[in-house]
């Protein structure tokens, strides 16, 4: 179950550190929440698809605002950003607290997800309860529609003028990215919560980035990371008690922190065994 | 510099005032919404006082601070920092084995410290960029978080750590006295901060590189900014929580933005939009019963973003949508009255303007229908430029409209001369541009124009430039 949530959000993750989006993850993982709490006082169940299509539509339309505000007024991105998933989030937790008060759409578990509290009593599928079973069809989907647009995504993250030249529709992609991300986010949402997810988008592709230069071998060290972080978290989870989610984000933290000490090429050993003054590198 | 200073004086006095035994707002049960209205505005709950005057203060503290952070683009360290004190509140807690007000604070504002310079120095040291460097950060010290705080209930204090699950949400209404007070003195001491170090804070905001030219010590400016920052957020958690701690800092901060042009303006706006959104969000959750206050605050700062988005003077876009349009029609109309001059110039009707022209030729010159060329001529006829012949199917200029038709074609002939002449253009090129920026020359730009061509007669197509107006 977490290898599936980390394998699907560690390869949409690398466009968006690509991109230089990655706080729209962390957005579109806030911004669920109205879409969420309006599903469940609309129809007042909590199973899968009214939720799931209520946090998607909200997802979306996180990524529309955010566009439309900084690409129509003096903003930057990252002010966008702050305000969208805010103001919507705002808009979640009063609609919780309105509506949710008396039933049990509890706010810890839509923030911090339950890996753990796997609903056994959901239909079971070669062995594996629900939850997992979508969620490894997402991981799936995500892989094959990225290995079929591999080109376009990589040429319209690195270069929108060309991709518009060779006939690619670059706004149409970063849509189409968002709306991958809204379902990954959504889908992960359930069993990693609201603020975690922004690790398992983010912590497989900087860990990656720092080790390679080619955007394949980024995506597969990045599928490595998600492995055995989710691994990692998994045993660390055991053995200290703790929730998964958290877990497996500190055990891909300290993937990335080894990363960041020991890369060959950019890493802090490196980096000062050819600039012995600290100031100097850092200044560099 | 005086009002600014008076402002969190008279509330910090607010707050002594209150009597010891204040209620706590949760504690109200009152139900007509019009007592409710009424008690709010008299202060008449001392936990009111309490609540409002810690909302106020720190929505000013934010927008102050937010406007920094704003300007120097880096407006989601805030929603960094908030997430990142997580761990130091769980070790303050793990130090003091109760919710000890004292040893939090610290402990959560070494950890928000600590979380933006790890960001610093992972920009720094590697090619990740912000927005990933803040991402890794804010999560990995979330998760490592929440594992202590899980731990922390494991060994069976769990009956006492109740208060934090407030860390993550917020109210004002668990705001005691002694919480209050440490706020005032937050954002006491941040004000002053501000006011003082104001201008190496903006030196270092806008040009870094300059600032450290002039030999400011930027990293000591940096790292004081963020130990105010992180100590303010870890303040202002109580009450609105984790989550939209940043959206308090970021939101009255780009209201600000959109609003005005120079930065001390950007300040004080900020700040009186920040206190107005806390008033506002202490309003809202006092009239309902048992309503976070926090995501009321976050509302109220957002739908005056909103209005500031939409009506403000210079940057709103429905403002600006109203200026294109009035630019808009004013070139069609001036369009318009060209078309009309031309055809008097040409000969198809009497050479000063006062006999008619066509309708149906102008309608094919302008290639429009009837219809849309009656309803441009009766706007421009309300401008008082042109008259209707009656029964004819004719069109006159007025005195004015003749004045302004003759300008546009005098500025459109002059230009596509100056580009012929001055910046060798071929002269069957130049028709574009002349078109387009006929409508926009000033009289002081056509005079020097004019003058530079040294007073020509006829433009590149041997046709007559109009000569000034004599008015």
């Amino acid at each position: 179950m977490a290898l599936f949530v980390t394998v699907a959000c560690a390869l949409i993750g690398n466009y968006l550190v690509l991109r230089r989006i990655s706080l729209v993850g962390d957005a579109i993982s806030h911004s669920v929440l109205p879409g969420i709490a309006i599903a469940f006082i609309m129809t007042g169940s909590r199973t899968g698809t009214p939720m799931f299509i209520g946090a998607l539509v909200a997802g979306v339309a996180a990524t529309v605002f955010i566009e439309i505000l900084h690409s129509r007024s003096r903003l930057k991105q990252d002010a966008a950003i702050g305000i969208t998933f805010s103001t919507l989030f705002a808009i979640g937790v009063i609609l919780i607290s309105i509506h949710g008060a008396h039933t049990d759409l509890d706010l810890d578990c839509v923030l911090f997800g339950k890996m753990d509290f796997l609903p056994v009593k959901e239909p079971v599928f070669l062995g594996l309860p629900g939850v997992a079973v979508t969620m490894g069809a997402l991981a799936f989907c995500v892989g094959l529609l990225i290995i079929l647009f591999y080109k376009e995504l990589l040429v319209s993250s690195f270069d929108p003028a060309l991709a518009a030249s060779m006939g690619i529709h670059p706004r149409l992609v970063h849509y189409l990215l968002m709306s991958v991300l809204s379902v990954v986010v959504v889908g992960a949402f359930t069993s990693v919560g609201a603020i975690l997810v922004i690790a398992m988008l983010i912590l497989p592709a900087a860990t990656s980035c720092l080790l390679s230069e080619r955007l394949w071998v980024m995506m597969l060290l990045s599928l490595l990371h998600a492995f055995l972080s989710s691994l990692a978290g998994v045993h660390l989870a055991v053995a200290l008690q703790v929730p998964t989610a958290p877990a497996c984000v500190v055990a891909g933290t300290g993937l990335f922190v080894i990363a960041w000490i020991a890369s060959p090429r950019q890493g802090l050993i490196s980096l000062w065994l050819r600039n012995p003054d600290p100031e100097g590198a850092m200044e560099a | 510099m005086n009002a600014r200073s008076i402002t969190p004086v008279l509330l910090f006095w607010l707050v002594l005032c209150v009597d010891a035994e204040a209620a706590r707002i949760g504690e109200i049960t009152e139900n007509d919404p019009w007592e409710q209205v009424r008690r709010f505005f008299t202060l008449a709950d001392p936990g009111l006082r309490l609540g409002l005057a810690g909302a106020l203060l720190f929505g000013a503290a934010c927008g102050l601070l937010g406007s920094f952070i704003v300007v120097r683009k880096m407006a989601l360290i805030g929603d960094a920092i908030s997430h990142a004190v997580l761990p130091g509140v769980a070790l303050g807690f793990l130090w003091s084995m109760d919710k000890d007000p004292l040893a939090i604070l610290v402990g959560a504002t070494a950890a928000g410290l600590m979380g933006s310079l790890v960001v610093e120095l992972i920009q720094r040291t590697t090619k990740i960029k912000q927005d990933a460097a803040l991402g890794i950060v804010l999560a990995s010290f979330f998760a490592v978080g929440l594992c202590m705080m899980r731990m922390i209930q494991n060994t069976g204090a769990a009956s006492r750590i109740t208060g934090l699950k407030s860390y993550l949400f917020g109210d004002v209404a668990v705001l005691n006295r002694q919480d209050v007070v440490t706020i005032t003195g937050v954002v006491v001491v941040t004000i002053f901060m501000v006011i003082l170090l104001y201008r190496p804070l903006l030196t270092i905001g806008f040009d870094r590189e300059f600032a450290r030219s002039t030999g400011l010590p930027v990293r000591w400016f940096d790292c004081l900014f963020q130990l105010f920052l992180a100590f303010s957020i870890v303040v202002a958690l109580q009450a609105v929580g984790v989550v939209l701690v940043s959206a308090l800092l970021i939101t009255p901060a780009a209201t600000a933005y959109l609003l005005v042009n120079r930065m001390h303006h950007m300040l004080w706006v900020a700040a009186v939009i920040g206190m107005f959104s806390a008033l506002l969000g202490v309003f809202c959750s006092f009239l309902g019963s048992n309503l976070p206050t926090g995501p009321f605050m976050v509302l109220g700062a957002s739908s005056l973003f909103l209005l500031a988005y939409l009506f403000a003077p210079r940057h709103g876009r429905f403002t600006r949508w109203m200026s294109y349009r009035a630019r808009r029609r004013n070139v069609s109309n001036e369009n318009m009255l060209k078309s009309i001059y031309r055809m008097i110039e040409k000969g198809i009707a009497g050479q000063d303007g006062r006999v008619g022209v066509s309708m149906d030729l102008l309608a094919g010159e302008r290639q429009v229908t009837m219809a849309e060329l009656v309803g441009d001529l009766r706007r421009l006829r309300t401008l008082g430029a042109v008259d209707f012949v009656d029964g004819e199917g004719q069109v006159v200029l007025t005195e004015s409209g003749f004045k302004q038709a003759r300008r546009v074609v005098r500025n459109h002939r002059l230009w596509e001369l100056y580009l012929t002449n001055e910046a060798d253009y071929a002269s069957n090129h130049v028709h574009d541009d002349a078109e387009k920026i006929e409508h926009f020359l000033s009289e002081e730009k056509v005079a020097e124009i004019e003058r530079q061509l040294d007073f020509p007669e006829v433009d590149p197509h041997g046709q007559p430039i109009p000569g000034r107006d004599r008015a």
